[in-house]
């Protein structure tokens, strides 16, 4: 490893860092999941997180946003060390980034419309109809129908409910996204279509992405770079970097029938 | 970092109304929107803010999709309006929110009698078809503990077993507790009321015959539904949304015969043990406050409680027992199995449980004293 935040070769190209973790490292126990961890995500763009089953992507992320204790290390989001902030900063933090959960997550005593206005009543606390409308714009931007505002999450399909939990998360307009296995569970035209609106979304709100995901597909089509675990530690590069990495899982990941299948439609 | 506040006026340009905008739209900058809006619009005739479907926002600063949609919105909404941007991402902005903006559906209006009308009949359907499923569901357990008692592997002796210590020796505490204090109570109050009449060895009858008959059985079922049906209903109802009843039907295990049947078992065996034990709590409670105000030994009671309570006072509320647990425990499974989807229902549906339960139980009591006037006992 050569450059700096778990590099393969430095990608900074002058960009702001937004977030930025230093020998993080987290344990359950006397288990150590991650150790000496450092990983830099630049503005603007989208990175794609992998990692074998139990190499902690899932706890990473969690301790990112801050469900997780962190052991040693330090994380810095937009700027602001997330171990160090008051009460108020920290509110103030989580209303620029935006988190989806793998099945949504959404709150089930609440309509869709609901669930999207919660944040924004917290923060913001705007009109009641500026918020509806704002709540209905969401909804279309996702791509969900418009009457979809007054249902349950219980009376979405599991891929509706996906898009309405981004929905959720894009309600403040944050300027980092977290998305846990966002198409996980969708068709292939609906996780076409789910990728196209992250892309479309970042160059339309200059959002940076941090997504976990097993999809080749999306990180092919819009993974700027992609992070893989590996030995407790991350390590970044772009697709052609990780063609070339020479380590035995990267190797069979990318160069396994899927991932072969995934690059070759470029 | 301070940002400078959104502005907006309406200004007249070629003719045509437009409407420009400067500063930081933003959602967190919008609260501080309305008094500059409301300025904009008095200072200008309302007639052409109407129709200002252009929209001059090179002054803009920072933009986010609420800001873009409130813009749009003042504009006059029109899929036509016409934005001059100075920045390719605001130009973006504009575009994206312009192709998903829609008009929120106007909320239905109702006058109150019609939606009282309508929720009072929606109930009364829903009463209906509720006692309907219920019945349905108490003879598919009456088919499936018919098939058990033909092969009596079926009945799921570990699972009764597990169930017995849940809902029995586990609330042997409260249960002994509470009806230890209500025989107390009952006790001072009757030694209160009879001495007027010089009557407060009547005390006696009053704790056994109250204890037995009604107070010791209601008491422990109201606790049992509150404790044990809650707690079926909320973990079958769990298993619910897991989609675990579902893998076991797939599996072709009969969820009746796996999750109900043990639970209705173990509770019909365990409500007359703990009635039982409830009686005698609450008569050791009566004993205990018949020694402090009415100087009675211990010994004292408990020979007038045999001269006076005949025993078929202890039987009736024996009988009631067991009845009253499969009611509890059918009701608790019955709306476990009613959870459709969210944890919001599993709620709901606890409550219901606990509610139709205790329900029960007072309706089945009142039928049982007038089973029990017309046996003479």
């Amino acid at each position: 490893m050569s450059a700096e935040g778990g590099q393969i070769v430095d990608h900074s190209d002058g960009r702001e860092v937004v977030l930025k973790l230093r020998g993080v490292r987290t344990q359950f126990g006397d288990h150590v999941i991650h150790d000496k961890l450092d990983f830099d995500i630049f503005r603007g763009e989208v990175v794609g997180l992998v990692g074998g089953s139990g190499t902690g992507k899932s706890v990473l992320l969690r301790t990112i946003i801050g469900l997780n204790p962190l052991r040693s290390g330090t994380i810095e989001i937009l700027g602001v060390d997330s171990q160090a902030v008051s009460g108020r900063q920290q509110q103030a933090l989580q209303a620029r980034t935006g988190v989806q959960f793998q099945d949504g997550a959404l709150f089930s005593s609440l309509s869709v419309a609901d669930n999207i206005i919660v944040p924004i009543r917290e923060h913001a606390g705007l009109d009641e109809s500026l918020m509806q409308s704002i709540a209905g714009l969401k909804i279309a931007m996702v791509g969900l129908p418009p009457d979809t505002g007054d249902k349950k999450p219980s009376e979405l399909s599991g891929g509706m409910r996906k898009r309405a939990s981004l929905a959720r998360a894009l309600a403040l307009d944050p300027e980092l996204l977290f998305l846990d296995e966002p198409t996980a569970g969708l068709d292939p035209i609906g996780a076409t279509h789910y990728d196209e609106l992250i892309d479309q979304l970042r160059q339309s709100l200059g959002l940076t992405v941090l997504m976990v995901t097993h999809d080749l597909d999306s990180l092919n089509a819009i993974c700027d770079r992609i992070a893989v675990l590996l030995d407790k530690r991350v390590v970044v590069g772009t697709m052609d970097e990780m063609l070339a990495y020479d380590h035995p899982w990267v190797r069979e990941y990318f160069h396994g029938p899927r991932g072969r299948a995934a690059i070759r439609q470029e | 970092m301070v940002e400078p506040d959104p502005t907006l006026r309406y200004v007249e340009r070629g003719g045509a109304s437009v409407l420009e905008v400067g500063g930081t739209w933003t959602v967190f900058s919008m609260g501080r929107l309305r008094t500059a809006i409301d300025k904009a619009r008095r200072s200008t005739d309302g007639g052409n803010r109407a129709a200002a479907n252009r929209v001059d926002a090179t002054q803009l600063h920072r933009l986010d999709t609420a800001g873009a949609l409130e813009i749009l919105q003042l504009a006059g909404g029109g899929p036509d309006t016409e934005v001059q941007t100075a920045e390719e991402r605001h130009a973006e902005l504009f575009k994206v929110v312009r192709d998903n903006m829609c008009v929120p559906p106007k909320p239905r209006h109702v006058d109150w009698i019609t939606h009282w009308l309508e929720e009072l009949g929606r109930d009364l359907i829903g009463l209906g078809k509720q006692t309907a499923a219920l019945s349905a569901f108490i003879g598919e357990i009456v088919v499936v503990f018919l098939g058990a008692c033909v092969q009596p592997r079926r009945f799921r002796v570990g699972a009764i077993v597990r169930q017995m210590l849940e809902v029995w020796i586990k609330a042997l505490l409260i249960v002994g507790v509470l009806t230890f204090l209500i025989g107390v109570v009952i006790a001072y109050q009757g030694v209160q009321q009879l001495r007027q009449f010089g009557a407060e060895t009547f005390t006696v009858e009053a704790v056994g015959i109250g204890m037995f008959r009604e107070l010791g059985v209601l008491l422990t079922a109201i606790i049992v539904a509150g404790r044990s049906g809650s707690a079926f209903t909320a973990q079958i109802g769990t298993m619910q949304v897991n989609q675990e009843v579902d893998a076991m039907r797939t599996i072709g295990l009969n969820p009746i015969e796996w999750l109900v049947l043990p639970r209705i078992l173990a509770l019909v065996l365990a409500m007359p043990l703990l009635a039982f034990w409830g009686n005698m709590t609450g008569l050791l409670g009566g004993a205990v406050a018949c020694t402090i105000y009415l100087d009675f030994t211990f010994v004292q009671f408990f020979d007038r409680l045999r001269d006076t309570v005949g025993i078929w006072h202890f039987y009736t509320g024996m009988i009631k027992s067991p009845v009253f647990g499969f009611i509890i425990a059918a009701i608790g499974c019955f709306e476990g199995l009613q959870v459709r989807g969210s944890a919001e229902s599993v709620g709901q549906l606890t409550t219901r449980s606990v509610v139709e339960s205790i329900f029960c139980v007072i309706v089945l009591d009142a039928v049982f004293s007038i089973i029990f006037l017309l046996a003479n006992v």
